[in-house]
């Protein structure tokens, strides 16, 4: 009989071991199921058009992922949808659905390039400093405000950052068009172009610009921020139960606030980057759709800084893909939009999953 | 016809005529969104349900050559987007919220991807009625050249009124919006209430969208709408969840959508595109205006997400 029982030891230790590391691994599992699941559904969607799934993926890869030029199209996306993303994430941990990042963006941008012109003669690096700043101010401001109008006037938060985002835009047509207009841009109306030494290079040993490093900083400060200091922890309270935070004493406006303006203020330096490494002038070519893609990742991620890395990584190759896949299976532009229009679903039915599956609760693994 | 020199009036006039027009499609999405909302739950969908069904309407009305079954067609549409989101919501755990973000992407991806070959073609319009037969300003009767759409929207608002006050089903709707518990208490389903509430607010934001393709602007193009699903949306909570007053706001909002061309009609030019910027600002600012913090807006339906 001790022979049995000692038998059985080691398993149960086994099965002990799990108790700890099945919540975690439900983190994990769940979305990468949930995306395999959307590939397998748009893979549907595309056999019901009358369109191979394998060539699709296949030319994802051969597109975003297999050479130095489609990782240079990749990473070159990389960077503005992981700010993006930071604009969706940071609020959202205090429980606010903010999707207008792509106004932050654009404004962002239009500070930049139009402080980059004010200061075109001082040395470089003063001169990227204030772009940037400038950048970040504008697009602090501008979603800080929907997180104030939240906490001052009770206004919703998505509903009002997406309209901003129209208003965005349209102030953007209005000063490239107007006041800020180059009058050598004729065909496509832009701000004056930077001067080459305000342009932001390439990386060494990296096929993209500097912006990529830029979202990894911001990623890992934001992971830091939400997960190891006070503020973080208050503002993880109060997004679980605004009313325990308040009773708790914790500053929720000025949280909501802060974590707002900081979205704001990464998404307004992925505009100071779109300016300054890529196009070099702002005009409507700002207005590229990132601020909606970074939702999609933010989501995926569940709002995780982290996690939004590899994320943007993989949807920055899809986005790179979509010309390639344009010409080759004679598909259009809208493909990718549906592609994360079904992928975004899946992964929201998804949350319906967690805490439901057996082998992911600690429960289980208690009984063996 | 013959212009008369109506001066500044004719401002006026041509924001009267913009904003029948153009208040149409606001109509149908807020009373679409109205019926949900009164539900219980938001679906901020209804943008994307709103490019699919004008993309649908056109597809069909140029198929058949009959703009009506061209909005019958954007009703089933809009009617199958509604369902799909009501079935998501349903489960445990999923935010209406993110699943409207959802849906607006998928619904203008369909649209772009299904709609690329009607961008050229040119569907048979909706017919108009003309009102203005007792003035002798030219300028006034194409103001009040009606579209069918105008009028049927305003008797909807009008049965919905009567629908939501006075019928059994109205008051199911009512008691499912604002308690969950009360609703199941008295055997009512509100997961079911609540789908067929979404199914037909997308079916109304489908006719929403048939009438941009068919009748104002009259084509598919993929920039058709430009937030007039989220504008009517914002509106719901403006007109404090009453369906009347939909109707007048969202004379309200197509007027000030309005204001941008009819200026430009006179030759103020200057600033368009702060001009068409002017309706997200009035609806931003109506917004703040109508929302107040640590409160439940007035009128709204105790179990809806987006007042919590």
């Amino acid at each position: 009989m001790t022979l049995v029982a000692q038998a059985e030891k080691p398993a149960a230790t086994a099965a002990r071991s799990f108790i700890g590391i099945a919540p975690r691994a439900e983190a994990v599992v769940i979305p990468i199921c949930a995306l395999l699941a959307g590939f397998a559904l748009f893979s549907i969607f595309l056999l019901m058009v009358g369109k191979s799934p394998v060539t699709f993926y296949q030319l994802v890869w051969k597109a975003g992922f297999s050479s130095a030029f489609s990782w240079q199209n990749t990473l070159s996306r990389v960077a503005p949808l992981v700010l993006a993303a930071l604009c969706v994430a940071l609020p959202a941990r205090l429980g606010l659905v903010v999707i207008g990042g792509e106004g932050a963006i654009v404004l962002g941008g239009l500070a930049a390039a139009v402080a980059g012109t004010a200061v075109a003669g001082m040395p470089a690096a003063f001169g990227m400093a204030t772009m940037a700043i400038a950048a970040m101010i504008v697009g602090g401001v501008w979603i800080g405000a929907v997180g104030a109008l939240r906490i001052k006037r009770g206004v919703n938060e998505t509903i009002a950052s997406l309209l901003m985002a129209y208003i965005a835009i349209a102030l953007l047509n209005h000063f490239v068009e107007g006041p800020f207009r180059d009058p050598a841009s004729l065909n496509k109306p832009s701000t004056v172009p930077l001067t080459e030494s305000l342009r932001v290079g390439d990386m060494p040993f990296l096929p993209s610009h500097w912006g990529i490093l830029a979202g990894v900083l911001a990623c890992l400060f934001a992971w830091v921020l939400i997960e190891r200091t006070t503020l973080g922890f208050a503002a993880r309270i109060a997004g679980d139960n605004v009313r325990a935070a308040q009773v708790q004493g914790l500053p929720v406006g000025r949280l909501v606030i802060g974590f707002t303006a900081l979205g704001g203020a990464f998404a307004g330096l992925a505009g100071y980057f779109e300016v300054a490494a890529v196009h070099g002038s702002a005009n409507a070519s700002l207005i590229a759709g990132y601020g909606y893609t970074g939702i999609l990742i933010a989501f995926l991620a569940r709002h995780n800084p982290l996690a939004i890395l590899p994320v943007a990584v993989l949807f920055g190759g899809f986005e790179a893909s979509s010309g390639l896949i344009q010409r080759r299976m004679e598909l259009p532009d809208a493909t990718i939009l549906v592609f994360e229009g079904i992928v975004f679903l899946v992964i929201l039915l998804s949350e319906a999953l967690y805490g439901r599956v057996p082998i992911f609760t600690a429960a289980y693994w208690e009984k063996r | 016809m013959e212009q008369v020199d109506v001066g500044l009036w004719g401002v006026l006039i041509a924001i009267l005529g913009g904003a029948i027009r153009v208040s149409t499609p606001f109509i149908f999405v807020s009373l679409g969104e109205l019926l949900t909302e009164r539900s219980g739950r938001f679906n901020l969908g209804l943008e994307g349900t709103l490019v699919f069904g004008a993309m649908s309407g056109y597809a069909v009305a140029y198929e058949t050559n009959s703009a009506f079954v061209g909005v019958l067609a954007a009703a089933a549409a809009g009617a199958c987007f509604g369902l799909l989101h009501g079935w998501i919501c349903k489960f445990k755990g999923v935010n209406d919220i993110a699943v409207g973000i959802a849906m607006m992407l998928l619904g203008m991806g369909l649209a772009f991807f299904f709609g690329k070959p009607y961008i050229q073609p040119q569907a048979p319009d909706l017919p108009a009625i003309s009102l203005g037969w007792w003035s002798d300003i030219p300028q006034l009767r194409a103001a009040l050249e009606v579209n069918v759409l105008f009028i049927v929207g305003g008797l909807l608002a009008l049965a919905i009124a009567w629908m939501l006050r006075t019928t059994r089903m109205g008051l199911r709707l009512r008691v499912v919006g604002d308690s969950t518990d009360a609703a199941r208490a008295m055997g009512l389903s509100p997961d079911r209430i609540r789908l067929l509430a979404t199914g037909a607010g997308g079916a109304l934001a489908g006719v929403g969208g048939a009438y941009l393709s068919l009748y104002y602007p009259g084509s598919w193009t993929e920039g058709i709408s430009s937030g007039q699903g989220l504008m009517a949306i914002a509106l719901v909570i403006f007109a404090r969840w009453n369906p009347i007053n939909c109707f007048w706001a969202a004379l309200l909002f197509g007027g000030a959508g309005a204001l941008g061309p009819a200026l430009q009609s006179v030759g103020i030019t200057e600033g368009y595109y702060l001009f068409g910027a002017a309706p997200y600002a009035l609806t931003l600012g109506l917004l703040i205006l109508t929302s107040a913090p640590d409160r439940a807006v007035q009128g709204a339906p105790l179990a809806l997400t987006l007042t919590k």
